[in-house]
């Protein structure tokens, strides 16, 4: 490999690879972007042309945030992903701490419980957790988005896995300065673990906020939609006519996380390749 | 995956190696702490994970419909009706062909592209970036991304065959193609976070047993491949495959929002027969025993998987 990379004309084959298959992955980013800056006349025209002769980008987005409430729909984005990711490092966190430093009856069964259901597919579970929450009558809100997320037993492995490399003196000092172990977790572990939980965060985020198959099924009500929900609801009611607003739609959908991502790669490929569970 | 095997300590390893300071105090107080810290994931767990997961196995033997009144056990008359069901078959057919054509595709594309960027130091950022853009991007707003681009009339990909004076093609609404449009798009999607993993496996190989090889006379890029890279590789792809295929079975996005499982059936998978089976006509027994039957492949994907990480542990 190192050897190869010296040869000039290795380098030159290697980039006209790489930036050819670049091309084909990023087509459908360009599309989308020259499709939502086209006037209508032109998307219907048989006459393939990336550059709009005339520049509607401006005039399709505002079709898009006039034609569906993409503001709503946004805020509904960050309140469903906030909640769930707040709740799984509340309900996780304390729970690593348990399971990687202290001792307990049971500890090594309950903790090769949780790695068990790292193991469970999300649509397994589906209907039993679709009737549970019907049975509690919370279908149909954000209630209903948040609660089956609520538990990451992945979160759980991964803070436990990284708890173990905290030492115990760290520990054992607090005990003495007399803070309950319930303080531990958040004075004591919490500021040692920023990394960690900041890849779990960046991972819970983009699962839920792409996820499409949980919302479509408990959700009824327009105004509670998150992003996937509302550019596929958006496609269903405006598909065949009005291609320019709803690649501008699609383009608004995504922006968020994209954006992120161009600003913190590093971290956003560590955050999603934690795992290969999902 | 690596991540997880790499973090130091085993499970038993490091809470008894050193002599405690306090081994009492901290047993008898410690352990009511310890329940009372763990006790609301478990709760959770419980009620959203375990629960569920056992529910799900025992409603696939009811007749149970969702707003039913009542249900009743009826053994396994759900099983044999999904059996007796041309619809099961092809769905589950679907799902297969599905897996088939995404997970080489998406892997050996990985595989290339990681070892095309490895193989030189120039733009190495930049390339990672671009290829891994689409498993970022929310998959539904691009599949009615691509959607537009496969448009018969107006769409990207039939106007550059007519331009290359080919024959274009209504690649979502014919049934001899849908489900391998729908492949195109898992492959687009995937093939980036294969190449990730691909890149964390090439960077842990020691440089010194390319070095050797070359000593023995592997001269060349290709022996050098044969002998060193691809070995060393093998753990990290035989979880790559594992992992693509897990992914590859739960397909549904791009189903659901541009074929519907058209048409007749064409791209009709196991999640899409779940989802309509108990969410659009809530039959909740017989979609549970639908949801058995892809349960039961997943997770023995992931016993292959968990078997294979164990053996992956050192090369990282």
């Amino acid at each position: 490999m190192k050897a190869l990379g010296h040869t000039r004309p290795w380098s030159v084959i290697r980039h006209v690879l790489l930036l050819a298959g670049a091309l084909v992955m990023l087509t459908p980013f360009i599309w989308m972007l020259s499709t939502a800056s086209k006037p209508q006349t032109e998307i219907f025209s048989s006459d393939l042309h990336l550059i709009p002769y005339h520049f509607a980008l401006w005039d399709n987005l505002r079709d898009a945030f006039a034609r569906a409430n993409l503001w709503r729909y946004l805020l509904n984005g960050l309140i469903v992903t906030v909640s769930i990711f707040g709740l799984q490092v509340l309900v996780a966190l304390p729970a690593a701490y348990a399971f990687a430093k202290l001792r307990f009856l049971g500890r090594d069964v309950l903790f090769a419980l949780v790695v068990f259901c790292i193991l469970i597919p999300p649509q397994a579970t589906a209907i039993p957790v679709f009737l549970l929450l019907h049975r509690l009558g919370v279908l149909d809100s954000y209630a209903a988005l948040v609660l089956p997320f609520t538990i990451s037993v992945f979160g759980i492995f991964l803070m436990r896995q990284f708890f173990k490399t905290v030492p115990d003196d760290l520990i054992d000092a607090a005990r003495m300065d007399g803070i309950s172990e319930f303080g531990i977790v958040w004075r004591v572990m919490l500021p040692t673990a920023i990394p960690a939980v900041t890849a779990f965060g960046i991972f819970s985020v983009v699962a839920h906020w792409n996820d499409y198959f949980w919302p479509l099924i408990v959700l009824n009500s327009e105004h509670l939609q998150t992003p996937p929900l509302a550019v596929a609801q958006f496609r269903n009611n405006e598909a065949g006519t009005n291609y320019g607003p709803l690649m501008a739609a699609a383009i608004v959908i995504i922006a968020p996380l994209v954006i992120a991502f161009l600003f913190a790669q590093r971290r956003f490929i560590e955050g999603i390749t934690l795992t290969g569970v999902k | 995956m690596a991540d997880a095997a790499t973090a130091p300590g085993g499970m038993a390893a490091a809470p008894g190696a050193r002599a405690r300071a306090f081994p009492t105090l901290r047993q008898a107080g410690g352990s009511r702490a310890a329940y009372a810290l763990t006790a609301p994931a478990l709760v959770l767990m419980l009620l959203m994970l375990i629960g569920p997961l056992a529910g799900v196995i025992a409603l696939s033997f009811t007749d149970y419909q969702l707003g039913a009144p009542s249900f009743a056990w009826i053994g396994l008359s759900n099983y044999q009706e999904m059996f007796a069901d041309r619809v099961f078959w092809i769905s589950l057919k679907n799902t297969l062909t599905y897996v088939a054509v995404v997970v080489p595709g998406a892997v050996a594309l990985g595989l290339g592209i990681a070892l095309l960027i490895q193989s030189g130091t120039g733009l190495r950022g930049l390339y990672r970036t671009i290829y891994f853009l689409p498993v970022m991007a929310t998959l539904i707003a691009m599949a009615i991304v691509w959607e537009f681009m496969l448009h018969p009339q107006f769409g990207l990909v039939n106007g550059l065959l007519h331009a290359a004076g080919l024959q274009g093609h209504s690649w979502l609404q014919d049934r001899a193609t849908a489900l391998y449009a729908l492949c195109v798009i898992g492959i687009w999607q995937a093939l980036g976070f294969n190449m990730v993993l691909f890149l964390a496996g090439l960077v842990s190989i020691p440089k010194h047993l390319y070095d050797a090889a070359e000593l023995d006379g592997a001269a060349s890029a290709w022996s050098r491949f044969r002998l060193v890279t691809w070995p060393m590789l093998g753990p990290v792809t035989l979880f790559v495959v594992v992992i693509s295929a897990i992914r590859s079975f739960q397909v549904f996005d791009t189903v659901q929002v541009l074929t519907k499982g058209g048409p007749s059936k064409s791209s009709e998978v196991l999640i899409y027969t779940m989802y309509a089976e108990g969410f659009e006509f809530f039959r909740s027994g017989y979609a549970a025993a639908v949801t058995v039957v892809f349960l039961a492949f997943v997770l023995s994907l992931t016993l292959i998987k968990s078997v294979l990480g164990r053996r992956d542990v050192h090369y990282a």
